[in-house]
């Protein structure tokens, strides 16, 4: 047996004096320079953002071949699904995406009603838009901070980072009881309305984020480390990354405007007025710049959320509340997570579960790419750039 | 005047059992601090407790948010993560243990060395939490390590880690240093590393480390 | 953009030779898929991808299903004169046929050029125990690549031409395939302080079962609980 898991595919055991088969190796013949280093990362280190693994064979210190090692944490979500009723998988999709749970339940929530056809009032999808808007703020800011711990800031910005999370979870904790596993949208509607203490709370704190951002900015997007640590590093093009199906910032910071808030324009996503901001070159600081402005514009939609949300009920009357039995047949909703494109694909067989339920996971397909990002650079890059894609393992593994 | 080491009378210092904790009260009432080694060094250990830098799942996040500054885990003494398991003294399993996952943090906690405590933080960590009914998820990781601590929540705020972390600061103040009742790191008589399980095809071989868990009693039956 | 029966047409003629087929779909969504014939799925991914109207250059997501075998009972209603010369009587004649169970890998194809989609594209296999291979499409979309280990893990088919395919969450000792209608779990149910009502019966059937072979045992069982490891 193999106790570290999967294994990564044979690495040819090479005479010195041959030359090493291999992607890319340097067509040197003497001793001194033909031997490869296997380097397994993870589950347990402390820049692979969780349980994630990566094997990486290295040359020097440059990296040759690199197989991501998933599943460490394979908790089963769509089997459970599968025999549980469709609302109890709410709470589960919290724990998909444990920093934005509330853009998970809007994605799920979105495919079950595309399944059961149910409208949605217009007070709810406002609700929707302002809370994963928020949610998106506290990804991207959490992210940023990761990152720069990746750089090697060890934890200065994650603290900035963590500072504004608490104020939007404190948010989140009074609208829905919980910090982190919000499990706030339904079927047609949502589960609790918020007070207009609460609204202006929202507000003022929204108001306030661009501070925060020109604060972070001012210490670190000029960072002279940071731009020779990611100007050029890990570089996509924009027909590799349409092909390997990257969604969401990365897929945006090389050059590909798509955006499914605008493509599909789902919720009221249409009467929302916001740019798209994308990338030049698809390197590592483009994914954290489009980040920052990800969060300028999610700031600009929050605005204007606040300022059109109308009175009415939050949930539609002729809406079920538990119980649901959607008529055979299948449906396939998805979102603009933080993250890139969330997805659920719910087939129906008439039965109060679901005959199948899955997750169609932008971390892990964002993570196709990853071992073409990072073939030429340095260990330590990989690091940066398994950063910038930006995974939670909850989702990449299920 | 001159002294010889002779003429020094050695009284015997009383043993810390023999005092009661009024008569010391008594004294340090006085300006007479008295302790005993064993209680400088509990005292000492249980305020400088590194935790293994080891994320899991969705608690590891709120494992960071207590280590950030509105928590501030650091007033404490515990502010301290260790990426090598050789430099820690503390695992929280901070989420869901996996199948997959077990055989590695068993592997961890070996390479702890002693004295090293585990918490178990979270639903997933105790009993398997929400995802119990996954065919790839431990029903608990005191089905293979020794756990000092349970925080339950889904997960735990992180005041209730920080609670959960003074709780082990007091079990670690009541450790004794010598007699029958003496803590795991200084007998020679427990085994300190516990087999790592294998992946099988089917489940992990074996399922549970019967030295340290058996199902206790059902409490309907 | 078309529908998915102009689609149908339009493949049909350009590939004489293949299996395609709509699917309805009867729920609320409406979303109608196209069925592909495995042999020459790969050349009409291809075909998808760079048709100047289509342009599907995104494949999002990749599903797999597990369909079991599936018992259905047919009535046919027939009428019998009676041989009397009374009234004539109607007949319920019952017959039951096994629909042969299948596994499905849907995949769901979106145009980023031209933003538009989806158009979903099921293959199927012949059943579920030995013929399980389908032809790959990674090499037409890269984003198929993890998507595919997924589905031959947790479901077992088998890709063909699929440049890496190993397990991708489970272990390589690993032989079952979990998300399967019919897969047993490993039986861990001994002890359950819980809420759920569900492990609650796993745990009684656990529990039964213990007592069923420690009473079947020869030899007594000093701890029968911890025996079934």
């Amino acid at each position: 047996m193999n106790p570290s898991g999967n294994s990564c595919g044979s690495f040819p055991a090479a005479s010195p004096f041959a030359p090493v088969a291999g992607p890319i190796v340097r067509s040197v013949t003497d001793p001194f320079h033909g031997d490869l280093l296997e380097v397994s990362m993870g589950p347990q280190h402390p820049s692979t953002h969780g349980v994630f693994r990566m094997v990486a064979t290295l040359d020097g210190e440059q990296i040759v071949k690199l197989k991501p090692v998933f599943g460490y944490l394979h908790r089963n979500h769509e089997k459970i699904a599968e025999n549980t009723s469709y609302l109890a998988s709410m709470p589960y999709t919290d724990r998909l995406d444990y920093l934005c749970s509330l853009s998970t339940n809007w994605a799920y929530a979105f495919a079950a009603e595309k399944l059961l056809g149910q409208p949605v009032p217009d007070r709810a999808q406002y609700l929707r838009i302002i809370l994963a808007e928020m949610t998106r703020l506290v990804n991207h800011s959490c992210l940023v901070g990761f990152l720069f711990n990746d750089l090697g800031t060890s934890f200065t910005p994650l603290l900035y980072a963590f500072r504004e999370r608490e104020k939007i979870i404190d948010l989140f904790e009074s609208l829905t009881g919980s910090r982190m596993m919000c499990n706030y949208q339904r079927f047609g509607g949502c589960r609790v309305d918020p007070t207009p203490e609460w609204l202006e709370a929202a507000r003022k704190l929204v108001e306030n984020f661009p501070r925060f951002l020109d604060e972070y900015e001012r210490m670190l997007t000029g960072n002279e480390i940071m731009l020779a640590r990611t100007q050029g590093i890990g570089r996509v093009n924009a027909a590799q990354a349409i092909n390997a199906g990257l969604t969401g910032p990365v897929l945006r910071a090389s050059g590909v405007d798509y955006d499914l808030r605008k493509v599909d324009a789902y919720g009221f996503y249409g009467r929302m007025d916001f740019r798209v901001p994308l990338g030049d070159h698809g390197d590592t600081y483009d994914r954290y710049m489009i980040r920052i402005l990800e969060m300028r514009e999610s700031v600009k939609i929050l605005a204007q959320a606040f300022r059109d949300l109308p009175a009415g009920p939050i949930m539609d009357p002729k809406a079920k509340q538990r119980g649901h039995r959607p008529k055979a047949g299948e449906a396939y909703g998805r979102i603009e997570g933080p993250k890139g494109e969330i997805g659920f694909h719910l087939i129906s067989d008439g039965s109060p579960n679901p005959y199948r339920y899955r997750v169609r996971p932008p971390s892990l397909i964002n993570l196709t790419l990853l071992e073409d990002m990072c073939l030429g650079h340095t260990l330590a890059d990989s690091v940066v750039i398994l950063g910038s894609i930006d995974i939670v393992l909850g989702e990449v593994d299920r | 005047m001159e002294m010889n080491a002779s003429d020094i009378k050695h009284t015997p210092f009383p043993a810390a059992g023999t005092m009661t904790d009024a008569e010391r009260e008594e004294l340090r009432r006085h300006g007479i601090l008295l302790t005993s080694l064993e209680e400088l060094y509990n005292w000492g250990r249980s305020n400088s407790i590194w935790p293994i830098q080891f994320g899991l799942a969705c608690c590891a996040i709120e494992m960071i948010a207590a280590a950030t500054a509105r928590f501030d885990i650091a007033r404490f003494g515990a502010e301290i993560f260790r990426p090598s398991p050789r430099q820690a003294d503390l695992m929280i399993v901070s989420g869901t243990v996996t199948k997959k996952m077990a055989p590695l943090v068993v592997r961890l906690w070996n390479q702890m060395p002693e004295p090293k405590y585990c918490i178990a933080m979270g639903a997933c960590a105790i009993s398997g939490g929400p995802f119990k009914q996954g065919y790839n998820v431990l029903k608990g990781i005191d089905r293979f390590l020794p756990v000092d601590i349970y925080i339950p929540g889904c997960p735990p705020r992180p005041e209730a880690l920080l609670n959960g972390l003074i709780q082990l600061q007091e079990k670690i103040k009541g450790e004794k240093l010598t007699g029958p009742n003496a803590a795991r790191h200084v007998r020679s008589d427990v085994n300190n590393e516990h087999p790592i399980p294998e992946y099988g095809a089917h489940d992990l071989v074996p399922s549970k480390n019967t030295a340290l868990w058996s199902p206790p009693a059902s409490p309907t039956t | 953009m078309e529908t998915v029966e102009q689609l149908r047409d339009r493949l049909l003629a350009r590939f004489p030779s293949a299996a395609v087929a709509a699917v309805t779909n009867p729920g609320a969504a409406a979303e109608h898929s196209l069925l592909l014939g495995a042999a020459q799925a790969r050349e009409i991914a291809e075909f998808l991808r760079d048709d100047p109207v289509l342009r599907l250059d995104y494949c999002s997501n990749v599903t797999g299903i597990d369909w079991p075998e599936k018992e259905i009972t047919d009535t046919v209603k027939s009428t019998v004169p009676d041989p009397a010369g009374g009234p004539s009587k109607v007949v319920e004649t019952k017959t039951v046929r096994v629909e042969p169970g299948y596994l499905e890998a849907v995949y769901f194809l979106y145009s980023m050029a031209l933003k538009h989609g989806p158009v979903i594209v099921r293959l199927r296999t012949a059943n579920r125990t030995d013929a399980v291979t389908l032809p790959s499409l990674t090499p037409v979309w890269r984003s198929c690549d993890f998507q595919e280990r997924e589905i031959f893990d947790l479901f077992g088919i088998v890709f063909s031409g699929h440049p890496d395919l190993r397990r991708l969450l489970l272990w390589d000792e690993f032989v079952d395939h979990p998300m399967r209608k019919d897969y047993v779990e490993p039986d861990d149910y001994e002890w359950e302080p819980t809420a759920h009502d569900e492990v609650l019966v796993r745990a009684k059937a656990h529990q039964a079962a213990v007592a069923a072979a420690a009473a079947a045992a020869p030899v007594p069982v000093v701890n029968p609980t911890s025996s079934a490891s």
